[in-house]
């Protein structure tokens, strides 16, 4: 009888347990792997900022409009394709594939509307404001290096996640994989969103001109 | 972790009223930062509301968005303790950073 109650008590969460975090292991994968990136985003930001701060002149491109308005809206398509992110999920929770693959499209759009924004954005600053990578009109070439580094890191973040949900997609709508699948792939997109909300105020309302 | 085990896992999450709020609360924080910038309010006061704001905003998803609030305490204290605890530390070469503009040349 002893036996038996020792054999169903759950182990001590210290002594590693049953399951310590009670989470699937692909989804602990994805949290570690969110923490490194977080880190070489933290980076890349310190290393904006603490150019900046040594840096006297450091220019102030980003006009209201279009600068500020466009990178406004782009916040808006990530935060949407966040919210359609966590639809998706609960679609798939519920055992809708349909539902679920519609709102993951729903997301692709969302990412896909903010490449194009910013894309243009680039397009702006290299054409009208003649910043590229390695010069400016300012004099400073700090700003253009850190600003497409930070950016462009982002950006192709943004296509990646793209490319990741369009498997996942097709992969709903073929009847392959789990909602902890759909659920993994949502944590990565979030993320995305996430570094965009740091991004976003440091160096583009940090650098508006009124 | 055995396959019987991540069946076993129970799914508890936030209703889509509760996601539809935080995403609206978002919103209104990206507007309040949008308004700070058109405002252009003095330097020191516009960055620390802005990261004020930014760390609220992702809290905010990482709570709700990314499921964190309903995970285990545990998982939360493997991660984050030290992922702050590294960001903290980058802090360190602000000094530096700063002193920087008065030891060039003719400065």
């Amino acid at each position: 009888m002893s036996s038996q109650v020792s054999a169903v008590a759950p182990a001590s969460l210290w002594e590693g347990g049953q399951s310590p975090y009670r989470t699937n292991s692909k989804k602990f994968g994805m949290w570690l792997f969110i923490i490194s990136d977080s880190l070489t985003f933290s980076a890349l930001l310190f290393a904006y900022t603490y150019s900046r701060v040594a840096t006297p002149g450091w220019p102030t491109p980003f006009h209201f409009s279009p600068s500020i308005i466009f990178s406004s809206i782009m916040t808006f398509c990530l935060l949407t394709s966040s919210l359609t992110m966590v639809m998706a999920v609960h679609s798939m929770n519920q055992g809708n594939r349909k539902a679920a693959a519609g709102w993951i499209l729903g997301t692709m759009a969302g990412g896909a509307a903010f490449v194009i924004l910013h894309l243009n954005e680039w397009m702006n600053l290299i054409n009208n404001e003649h910043i590229t990578a390695f010069g400016n009109e300012f004099g400073i070439p700090l700003f253009g290096g850190t600003f497409f580094a930070l950016t462009g890191l982002h950006m192709t973040h943004v296509v990646i996640g793209l490319i990741y949900l369009g498997i996942i997609c097709q992969a709903v709508l073929r009847g392959k994989f789990k909602a902890e699948d759909v659920e993994v792939s949502g944590l990565y997109w979030h993320f995305v969103d996430l570094v965009w909300m740091f991004i976003f105020p440091l160096v583009y309302l940090m650098s508006a001109k009124i | 972790m055995s396959a019987h085990t991540e069946d076993a896992i129970h799914e508890h999450g936030a209703s889509i009223p509760t996601f539809a709020r935080v995403w609206i609360t978002l919103l209104v924080l990206t507007g309040v930062e949008v308004f700070l910038a058109y405002e252009q309010v003095p330097t020191l006061i516009m960055l620390t509301a802005l990261l004020g704001l930014s760390v609220i905003k992702a809290a905010l998803i990482i709570a709700y968005f990314m499921h964190l609030k309903f995970e285990r305490l545990s998982l939360f204290l493997t991660l984050f303790p030290m992922m702050i605890l590294c960001v903290l530390l980058m802090l360190i070469f602000l000094g530096d950073a700063a002193r920087l503009p008065g030891m060039r040349p003719g400065a």
